[in-house]
């Protein structure tokens, strides 16, 4: 049985801040077989504006109803040509794809911390996690921009947003806020996603209080299923160090895999 | 469909362009293997190689820019661990090899002629090595002299894969062909660059890289055509075929085979779709035999 691309109609669409695009699919296979942290390699365009796919990480599904949700930000052509689509409109998706966040029973008090567009692949982690106390820091340039607050809201008994330039929430940095709770130890993972120097400092902070984390990468990807090697990341490996990819290695990773040293 | 390269026969005319298909397992996922003509393997050094930093690629319009950088694990591996996987199918398997220096071509010639591989495409046309790469490629007096020598250690047939970067690609496939080579692969990428306007930074980590894709379609075509009016050895022609009407043109031109690139990004199945689509003309067009459309562009 080989793997294949899907057309999957778009049954909702809504734009939830400015650029940012809420988008949900219909389809059996990705919505029954998706895992927190994957990702879709969605073609935006039939033409040659923009040639290669987009890969967009899933933000929830529900199994029930078929439907796979995934939000993302109008940044290219890309981007814009896929939120120039309308309801009923069917687009062509490779995937899931990737790796996922590794769910152990064992962790009983995760930490969720989610930067810009990163937070968007937290939700569906939030509501696959089994432990009761879940806590969700998530970082936004600015009030505007702050999106998915009620999803969390209803998965998390600690949820905490912060901006930018403290125009709502906690001014300032998430990795703040995670490192006072780090220093309280009532964290046993933390799972992260968001920008690269976020990821660094979470990295660095998980580190220090020698919490594990799972960190979520992002690099401009070719094919996304491995084979044209172009979204290289710095892993270590017995030989100092290789470069894993990571639409097949990762997108997710154990943090102390990592280097962030370029 | 059949088509035969340097006395190797390849069950149809569709190859995968090395560097787009790894070294087939993950499109194995996507289609039987079965179905193609060839199978040109991810470019291998004497050593494995990590590539260059990523960002690895650029997109531009109609086309991309990638600096890869050669990534590979090296050519005894490949002959260890992937030679017996692709062996399964019936595709042809091409081994593209890189090489920083005459020897390392030499040593690699060597090697895979002793492994269970149909034929050896040799790139001396990689824009983004610092050594060996396009330098090789480039110049009609050192295109002729690295065939020759490679050509010693070559019990397989040996395919020259040519840069574009280059004044007249009619001499330096002919410096390919005196030197020996069994047949000629062209285009590899252009060189090119991309800058993001807001940073003002390149791209690209490595500031250039090599441009491919639709883009590149119309140069390739012509070297094709240029290139196919001065040799006799069979020529593989790629650059942005995205549709069985792309494969056309080139044949049309006068290549015997065609390699798809970038479109297996786009599409997994672009190969078969590519394939399907010539099976197509030729069915449309009362053709028989694939053969008879090699080279019959009728010039103004």
């Amino acid at each position: 049985m080989f793997k294949q691309n899907h057309l999957c109609k778009i049954s909702n669409k809504k734009e939830i801040a400015p650029g940012i695009i809420d988008m949900r699919i219909i389809s059996q296979e990705i919505a029954q077989q998706a895992k927190p942290g994957q990702f879709l390699n969605i073609k935006c365009d039939n033409g040659l504006n923009a040639i290669l796919r987009r890969p967009i990480s899933i933000c929830d599904v529900d199994v029930e109803k078929n439907e796979v949700r995934f939000v993302f930000q109008i940044k290219g052509e890309g981007t814009k040509l896929l939120a120039s689509k309308t309801i009923g409109d069917c687009i062509d998706i490779l995937g899931p794809l990737g790796t996922s966040y590794t769910l152990e029973t064992k962790y009983a008090k995760p930490l969720l911390i989610g930067g810009g567009i990163g937070v968007f692949p937290l939700l569906m982690l939030a509501k696959s996690i089994s432990a009761q106390n879940i806590t969700a820091y998530l970082g936004f340039r600015n009030k505007d921009m702050v999106v998915l607050e009620e999803d969390f809201n209803k998965v998390c008994s600690e949820m905490q947003i912060a901006t930018d330039d403290g125009s709502y929430g906690y001014k300032g940095y998430v990795t703040q806020l995670m490192e006072e709770k780090l220093k309280q130890g009532k964290t046993d993972i933390v799972y992260a996603c968001g920008p690269q120097p976020m990821l660094k400092m979470v990295n660095s902070i998980c580190k220090t209080y020698a919490v594990p984390c799972q960190i979520s990468l992002e690099q401009r990807m070719g094919c996304g299923i491995g084979a044209c090697l172009v979204c290289a990341c710095k892993i270590k490996s017995d030989s100092a160090w290789e470069y894993k990819h990571v639409c097949k290695d990762g997108p997710v990773f154990w943090g102390n895999e990592v280097m962030f040293d370029e | 469909m059949k088509i035969n390269i340097a006395g190797i026969q390849l069950n149809n005319p569709v190859i995968t362009a090395s560097g787009t298909f790894g070294f087939g397992r993950e499109y194995g996922e996507y289609f039987d293997l079965n179905r193609l003509g060839g199978i040109c393997v991810k470019g291998l050094t004497l050593t494995p190689r990590q590539g260059n930093k990523p960002p690895r690629i650029a997109e531009t319009p109609a086309g991309i820019l990638n600096s890869v950088g050669l990534q590979n694990p090296g050519v005894r591996y490949f002959v260890e661990h992937e030679v017996p996987f692709l062996r399964q199918f019936t595709a042809k398997i091409i081994a593209n090899i890189s090489g920083n220096t005459v020897e390392e071509y030499c040593t690699m010639a060597e090697i895979l002629s002793d492994s269970d591989i149909d034929l050896i495409e040799m790139n001396i046309s990689c824009p983004n090595v610092k050594e060996g790469g396009v330098a090789f490629g480039t110049n009609a007096g050192t295109v002729n002299n690295i065939t020759q020598q490679v050509k010693k250690y070559c019990k397989k047939p040996l395919i020259v894969k040519l840069s574009p970067n280059v004044t007249d690609i009619k001499e330096i496939a002919k410096a390919a062909e005196d030197g020996g080579a069994d047949a000629i692969s062209l285009i590899n990428t252009l060189l090119g660059m991309a800058i993001d306007i807001n940073t003002r930074k390149p791209i690209l980590a490595n500031n250039v890289g090599g441009l491919s894709g639709p883009a590149v379609k119309p140069i390739a075509v012509r070297m094709v055509w240029q290139v196919a009016s001065v040799v006799k050895v069979p020529i593989i022609g790629m650059g942005g075929i995205m549709t069985g009407e792309d494969a056309v043109e080139f044949m049309l031109a006068g290549a015997s085979a065609v390699a798809v690139g970038i479109a297996n990004f786009v599409d997994p199945l672009a190969c078969i779709k590519v394939l399907e689509g010539l099976e197509s003309y030729l069915h449309k067009n009362n053709i028989y035999d694939v053969k008879e459309i090699i080279g019959k562009v009728e010039p103004n």
